[in-house]
């Protein structure tokens, strides 16, 4: 086994390729997340990175490069239940209970019933929302149906979470409230996190590593790396945090003056 | 709760009763004569009388709604189910589907009518199977295509199969426009094979009949038919109700809160 929860080689992505319509959307990416390392993508709209989610999750397949998790190729560890998946809709099944949602890859995975709504359970507390667990999901808030999201992606024990954007969708408060919440889950299970956002607090805040994406095709146009020890409520005042912030802005800046627009918080 | 129930069931119990004594008193107070309009104490009766009589035309029309039901629902749903597996079939069938939906396709019982024996209950049965079939299968059709973008990526990110995504998610997500359809169908399916009987063929329904009885001056026989037939079409549309309810328990507790 590599230390290496991603190692994405050389990674273009092209699509329609030979048509009229081709778009180049990713150009020559390298990067690596190391065993535990929480990362982030960060950069303007249409810049590729959830595209480069979609690769390392193999829903896609690149052009060119290879990409492997957990030191097997991409579609291998797909298929091994290798990382759970969170988007910026929960995609909760809402003709299932809160707990079946949660169960539902345990399904297909062939759990036993009693170890699956064992697991369930386990996961729903773990997101605090054990009490919801015969609810349908239009019973909850948007903030909490993300929860459920997120205990599902991790009921099989993924040792990598791939998140586009998980909290898009949510008001500000909220939104503080389940970043503090996903630093304690990860801490708790040790896993490795991709994560797609548009907000650069939110991505300094997270990550150990925010990668700065340059507009199409996708290029890295910086790393930042992010020591702030361990977060707290403190540490989105922290002068530490604001320089980071700063630091990534500009780096986002950066590719400003070749005439585009770029708006960091457009949707 | 219980009091929440009655709230919503008492305003149209009691409009309906005053509804009834307006046109019992509209009659009386008017002199309004029988053949124009029967009072509703004259329609009772006769339905009373005639009890017998109603129930066995209500069971042959009901039978060969149901019949017709069945055979429309299983059909459209099984064609939905193969035409969204076989880009092919649903390019040959989902045009003439939402054509024919627009037509009167009931006059067909007239050269169903022809096909079969005249004195065979089969020409309506078809009809109703016909009608039904279009209206299940564009809905499943729907259903079936239409599923949700993110369930259908997470159901990839865990490696599942294609039987996996249309047991998960493409039936139960057609399960609702299922019912869509059923709500609609069942009613219809009652409309059918009653108007469907006015083109011929055995004289033994509750169409058949109402004119029958309205062709001898006895109109509020005919009324009482009348009556039958929309206890009838009102028994068709709870029994949808009811299944959808069963079939979709998440949906019950929706509409109750």
């Amino acid at each position: 086994m590599s230390d290496f929860a991603v190692d994405v080689a050389g990674v273009s992505m092209v699509f329609n390729n030979g048509r009229p319509n081709q778009v180049r959307a990713i150009d020559d990416v390298s990067l690596t997340v190391r065993s535990g390392e929480f990362v982030s993508l960060i950069g303007p709209s249409g810049c590729g990175k959830s595209t480069m989610l979609r690769l390392i999750a193999n829903l896609i397949e690149p052009t060119s490069g290879s990409i492997t998790v957990n030191g097997k190729p991409a579609a291998q560890a797909r298929l091994d239940g290798d990382y759970g998946m969170a988007f910026q809709q929960a995609g909760l099944f809402e003709w299932r209970s809160v707990a079946r949602n949660v169960e539902l890859p345990l399904e297909l995975k062939s759990w036993d019933r009693a170890k699956r709504r064992e697991r369930a359970l386990e996961m729903l507390r773990l997101v605090k929302l054990d009490e919801f667990a015969d609810h349908y999901p239009w019973e909850l808030s948007g903030g909490m149906q993300q929860r459920v999201a997120i205990a599902r992606a991790l009921s099989f024990s993924p040792g990598l979470l791939l998140m586009d954007e998980p909290f898009g969708a949510l008001d500000e408060m909220t939104r503080e409230h389940m970043q503090t919440e996903l630093i304690r889950i990860c801490a708790e299970t040790g896993c490795s996190v991709v994560f797609v956002t548009h907000s650069i607090p939110e991505a300094v805040y997270l990550s150990d590593r925010v990668i700065v994406m340059s507009p199409r095709p996708g290029r890295i146009a910086a790393i930042v790396e992010v020591d702030l020890g361990k977060r707290s409520e403190d540490t989105r005042e922290a002068t530490d945090f604001f320089n980071k912030v700063t630091e990534v802005r500009e780096a986002l800046r950066g590719f400003e003056h070749t005439d585009r627009v770029i708006s960091v918080d457009d949707r | 709760m219980k009091r929440g129930r009655l709230a919503a069931v008492l305003p149209p119990i009691v409009f309906g009763i005053l509804f009834l004594a307006a046109w019992e008193l509209f009659v009386v107070a008017r002199d309004i004569k029988p053949y124009l309009l029967p009072k509703p104490s004259a329609i009772w009766g006769q339905f009373h009388g005639n009890f017998t009589f109603i129930r066995k035309a209500t069971q042959v029309t009901g039978t060969n709604a149901l019949i017709g039901l069945l055979l429309g629902v299983v059909l459209g749903s099984a064609i939905a189910f193969a035409a969204s597996r076989f880009k092919l079939l649903n390019e040959l069938i989902s045009p003439m589907a939402i054509a024919v939906s627009a037509m009167p396709i009931i006059v067909l019982v007239a050269i169903f009518n022809d096909l079969f024996v005249i004195t065979s209950e089969i020409p309506r049965r078809l009809m109703v199977a016909v009608v039904v079939f279009f209206l299940v299968f564009i809905n499943v059709s729907k259903g079936l295509t239409q599923a949700d973008a993110t369930q259908l990526e997470l159901m990839r990110s865990y490696g599942a199969g294609e039987a996996d995504i249309i047991r998960k998610v493409r039936v139960p997500h057609a399960l609702e426009f299922f019912f869509v359809a059923l709500r609609q169908a069942a009613p219809l399916a009652v409309v059918t094979a009653f108007v469907s009987e006015y083109f011929g063929g055995l004289q033994n329904g509750l169409g058949s009949r109402i004119s029958q009885s309205i062709a001898n001056s006895r109109d509020a026989a005919g009324w009482a038919y009348v009556v039958g037939a929309c206890l009838l079409g009102l028994a068709f549309f709870l029994l949808s109700i009811a299944l959808e309810r069963i079939a979709m328990p998440w949906k019950v507790r929706r509409s109750s809160s």
